[in-house]
């Protein structure tokens, strides 16, 4: 029965009231008295020398302000990373300087040169182009394979070389991985690319810089998923400005899937230029220059193999993937292809030895980094392909093999370091066989047969590491930051509830559904709790929302704060009724006598915290206010099975979903409709990446998708009708909501059953195609079938 | 955008004058033009709006050549809703231009003045034998289209009308390019008691043009087997992210099959 409030209530997002009528508040609204525009003038060349950037003449034109150049930002700190990787050999990664304004080179298409700040966009605009740029073009480096052969040209003069870590994980286990490949009944192998993305979050990146001369306070306005982490990045690393002067405001934001993690130059600029020009300064990024400056996602060429004995159980996996980090450093950018992707590749089997090895390579393109899943989504695709091209070569059910090497017990520690705390992957399996309709889908087929189609039907299974992360255990892996999170809760002299929580919300519905979790613990409307985020002045110190760890990480945090309300409340509850402290129970907010009639309401405990006119001021201090900070002791690990089903037209390659199920296990649930949301956008960006989205670099690098006239978008038409269902739970064991999260589980998990569908509908026309590189244009598949 | 004037005559006699001013370039719906502008691809200094001139706008359907009269100025939008009992075939192809917006405010004019290689009206005119009046003259269309982005047209020079003879029966088949939506590959063809014609577009680096050999076997045979077994060369086809110039040959030959087996 669905519930009509608190945990487990599908009520519906009270946030949407203002998204949908138009009353959100996006930083682009914000506009300060006084307040002028910059214009980044952008490199169009992807390598080259600055032999002279003049601005003489640009500086006379109307409304200019003040420009800036790379030389302006000598004295100023790197745009910093958030993680150091350690190599095979125990080495550190090369990090190399990353510069607000280029310095003496530019590296990627896009990267800003000069920036003008004046009156007016236009008139900004109008002044960049009077600016005088001479580039020497160096060769660029794009193929990442060639980037990291001997006497390949560099991109950074000052490293050794283009790779920036070469990773082995587990390390110590090579030499047994290799013998078991040696010992194989089976191997198979398979190389891909899982294809480089552009997140496109609908609202473009914005940032807006002010500075208050009579007190030396900075505040930067900014579209980002975690303002704190911008505070500290930027305010101690670039900028050196101490974080009690400086105010980072994340307001309402149009959609993150991770690009707005990341700390960017023009939020460092902005705020720079705000003090160097005592004016605000606002820069909002048209679409062209969020192609060819938001930090892009995926781009792995990955060669992975998997060994099996004669009965088909898989007895080891290798795999040696080049990872793109574009031509610098993004903040979290050296953790995905590692720790976020290595640590996965056991997927849902036992397989009992892994061996991972990452290059990571810079090249003259825009820096990657993390997008919507992160390191999980290329580990499910190579694995659940492999599995799948595996179970073809064998000539065996692809759902049987996978079966019959599920991981059954928990806790289960994989071979790649982290420790599965609970799952059942035989019960999601079972639930996708009974959406998908297995046994109709013959029926299926010879209806497209008929209509001069081919049909195929693809599965996959996924797992991911979310809730992210144990600080103790990210330090040790290279983490920069802890990722702990954390959560205030103000109750008010009327009872009404205010939580600051460290988590942002950039369109997930936290505002609904956090709101829930409190509500429920307290037995009180969940109208009587507003959630508040994004405001370094209002939250304490708050990690942020990706990774899909607001619910267990920031819910967590929500949850232990809640609890140490409701402890003092029950103290001032029992003084009230005069009654033990052990004896209080709060039920439907309300405190009662266990065993007796006698009770307060919560809105009369609230009051006397704020009237103490009776009150045990003597023990408690009045008012009623909390914080928690919770660090998670280990991952959350969502997982499921998914289910694509596919018509393909032979004569030109186009292909279309016809049916998608997901079977998925998020543990408990606080709000089902928001999680099927959840889902469905996930399903979106997986099918879009397998299908549609590409986004290319020819060999000069010059990015060739830059507009969606060549970047192919998802629609709705594009989409199917999804079949989601997350009734099989296993509640996470170590966080106080029993939630694991839902976050990145569609785009997780979506692409191979895609993938895998497409190969199953050639075959069935007699073109047994091995494999096929993402996205399934209409051209490719017509290629692959045509030789 | 740079600064630029703007005229918004209310005749073709005003707009003639207008475009006299130096670097004048008229305006039509702008779905092309503005987002150039806004680019800065372009620079004129006067834009002359085609769109307050009513003389330019709608669909006549009694000429006395029994042939489908489309203002220049008017929208995909009124074309797909004006001409849908006249020329169903090319009212389809108006209706599955862009989106609403775009039909709403684009128009056949400024889509035959720009003749983007990937465009439909193109495919829709050559295939028709339509006549291209402008201010000054009459262009039949086989000798309008001169190339990507390129026709017959004068400096100056607007699109004030288009004639086109009404086919027996037609049928435009688009094959999206999957980000732009425009074709990858689309043809149009048209049978006339006197002869097929077959036009395609998207698929050549020098624009719409006519299929020769699949009209001659039309000609013939009116049936998708006809043009089934035929091949065109697509080396010097568009190659680019969306597909070879192989794989555009290939659907140009899908495309005309698909069309023909519509309408047979
Ligand atoms: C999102 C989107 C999707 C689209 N999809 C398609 C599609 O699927 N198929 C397709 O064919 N097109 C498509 N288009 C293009 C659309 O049809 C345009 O409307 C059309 O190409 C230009 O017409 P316009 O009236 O907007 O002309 P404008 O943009 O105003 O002008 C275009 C050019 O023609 C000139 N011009 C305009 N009118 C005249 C005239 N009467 N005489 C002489 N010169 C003139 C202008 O000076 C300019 O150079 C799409 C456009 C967009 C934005």
């Amino acid at each position: 029965m669905p519930k009509d409030g608190g945990i487990g209530a599908s009520s519906k997002r009270r946030e949407d009231v203002r998204f949908l009528t138009g009353a959100g508040n996006y930083t682009d609204d914000i506009n300060i008295r006084g307040q002028a525009h910059v214009f980044f003038l952008r490199s169009d060349v992807a390598h080259g020398t600055l032999s002279n950037v003049d601005v003489t003449a640009a500086a006379e034109m109307p409304g200019v302000v003040q420009i800036f150049t790379g030389e302006d930002f000598a004295e100023v700190g790197s745009i910093p990373c958030g993680w150091q990787v350690t190599d095979k050999h125990g080495e550190v990664m090369q990090e190399p300087r990353h510069p607000v304004l280029a310095d003496g080179k530019v590296r990627h298409v896009g990267e800003p040169i000069a920036a003008v700040v004046a009156e007016t966009l236009e008139q900004a605009r109008d002044a960049a182009e009077a600016i005088v740029v001479d580039i020497d073009e160096l060769p660029a480096v794009v193929n990442m394979k060639d980037a990291v052969k001997e006497g390949a040209t560099k991109v950074h003069d000052d490293l050794t070389s283009n790779l920036c870590y070469d990773w082995g994980f587990v390390e110590e286990n090579k030499g047994a991985v290799d013998q078991a490949f040696k010992d194989a009944a089976h191997v198979t192998s398979l190389e891909l690319v899982n294809n480089r993305l552009v997140a496109n979050p609908m609202e473009p990146r914005v940032a807006v810089g002010d500075y208050a001369r009579g007190d030396g306070q900075h505040t930067l306005y900014t579209t980002s998923q975690n303002p704190h982490v911008i505070r500290l990045l930027m305010g101690a690393f670039v900028l050196g400005i101490p974080e009690h002067k400086l105010r980072v405001v994340a307001p309402d934001v149009g959609g993150g899937f991770g690009t707005k993690i990341f700390h960017y130059q023009e939020e460092a600029f902005c705020t720079f230029a705000a003090k160097a020009c005592n004016r605000p300064v606002k820069w909002t990024s048209s679409r062209s220059e969020a192609f060819m400056s938001d930090a892009h996602g995926r781009d792995h060429v990955t060669k992975i193999e998997l060994a099996l004995d004669k009965d088909h159980n898989f007895t080891a996996l290798r795999t040696d993937t080049y990872a793109n980090m574009g031509a610098y450093l993004s903040t979290f950018a050296p953790s995905v292809p590692t720790w976020l992707h290595g640590t996965l590749m056991a997927g849902n089997y036992k397989t009992p030895l892994i061996y991972v090895n990452v290059k990571a390579v810079f090249t003259n393109t825009v820096p990657v980094d993390a997008y919507r899943g992160a390191g999980r989504p290329e580990a499910t695709y190579q694995l659940e392909r492999l599995v799948d091209k595996t179970a073809h070569e064998l000539g065996v059910d692809p759902i049987a093999l996978r079966r019959q090497n599920f991981i059954t017990e928990f806790p289960y520690a994989t071979p790649v370091a982290v420790e599965y705390d609970t799952g059942d992957y035989v019960a999601t399996m079972d639930k996708l066989e009974e959406m998908a309709d297995i046994a109709g889908f013959k029926k299926r087929r010879e209806a497209s047969e008929a209509k001069g189609k081919l049909r195929g039907f693809g599965v996959n299974c996924y797992i991911e590491a979310c809730g992210i992360a144990p600080s103790n255990l990210v330090g040790q892996l290279g983490a920069r930051a802890g990722l702990y999170e954390s959560a205030t809760v103000r109750v008010n002299a009327t009872g009404g509830l205010v939580v600051m929580t460290g988590s942002h919300s950039h369109g997930q519905g936290h505002e609904t559904s956090f709101a829930q979790v409190v509500a429920d613990m307290i037995g009180i409307d969940e109208n009587m709790v507003e959630i508040v985020h994004g405001d370094t002045d209002k939250v304490p110190m708050g990690m942020g929302t990706y990774g899909s760890r607001s619910i267990a990480v920031g819910g967590s945090a929500m949850v232990r704060a809640t609890e140490k309300i409701i402890a003092k409340a029950k103290k001032i509850a029992s003084h009230l009724l005069e009654a033990s402290e052990t004896d209080i129970e709060l039920k439907d907010g309300a405190f009662s006598v266990a065993g007796t009639d006698k009770s307060v309401a919560w809105g009369d405990v609230t009051l006397a915290a704020y009237v103490p006119h009776n009150y045990p001021l003597e023990d408690i201090e009045p008012g009623l206010e909390e914080t928690a900070f919770y660090d998670p002791s280990n991952f959350t690990y969502p997982s499921g099975a998914y289910a694509c089903e596919v018509e393909l037209d032979p004569e030109t390659g186009q292909v279309t979903i016809e049916r998608f199920s997901a079977a998925d296990d998020f543990g408990n649930i606080i709000n089902p409709m928001i999680v099927t949301g959840q889902v469905h956008g996930g399903l979106a960006q997986g099918i879009g990446q397998a299908l549609m989205e590409n986004c290319a670099y020819d060999s000069d690098g010059q990015l060739l998708s830059a507009s969606y006239m060549d970047y192919a978008m998802p629609r709705a038409s594009d989409l199917p009708f999804y079949d989601v269902d997350h009734s099989c739970q296993t509640p996470c064991t170590h966080n106080p909501l029993g939630v694991k999260g839902c976050g990145e589980a569609g785009a997780i998990g979506s692409p191979p059953s895609v993938v895998n569908a497409v190969l199953d509908a050639m075959r069935s026309g007699g073109h047994d195609v091995a494999h096929i590189d993402m996205p399934v244009s209409p051209a490719r598949v017509w290629a692959a079938m045509n030789g | 955008m740079y600064n630029f004037d703007v005229e918004k005559p209310a005749t073709i006699v005003d707009a003639v004058q207008a475009m006299t001013r130096e670097e004048a370039q008229p305006l039509s719906g702008g779905q092309t033009l503005i987002p150039t502008l806004k680019a800065r691809l372009a620079a004129p200094s006067v834009l002359v709006s085609l769109s307050g001139i009513d003389e330019m706008k709608g669909v006549c359907k009694d000429d006395a050549a029994g042939r489908l009269c489309i203002g220049g100025a008017t929208t995909h939008a009124d074309v797909m809703r004006e001409a849908a009992d006249h020329y169903p075939a090319l009212a389809s192809l108006a209706a599955r231009i862009g989106d609403p917006a775009v039909r709403n405010r684009g128009t056949i004019g400024g889509s035959l003045a720009n003749n983007d290689p990937s465009a439909c009206y193109p495919a829709g005119a050559l295939a028709s034998g339509a006549t291209i009046v402008t201010n000054a003259r009459e262009i039949a269309a086989d000798e309008y289209f001169q190339g990507m982005f390129t026709t017959a047209l004068e400096e100056g020079e607007i699109v004030t009308e288009v004639k086109f003879p009404v086919p027996e029966a037609a049928h435009y088949e688009k094959f999206l390019q999957p980000a732009s939506r425009f074709p990858l590959v689309a043809a149009f063809v048209a049978k006339f008691s006197d002869g097929v014609r077959v036009a395609i577009t998207g698929a050549s680096n020098d624009g719409v043009f006519r299929w020769s050999e699949a009209e001659a076997a039309l000609a013939s045979n009116f049936s998708a087997d006809a043009v089934g077994g035929l091949s065109i060369d697509g080396s010097d086809m568009i190659n680019d992210l969306h597909g070879t110039g192989a794989y555009r040959a290939h659907l140009v030959g899908v495309m005309t099959k698909r069309a023909v087996a519509a309408i047979s």
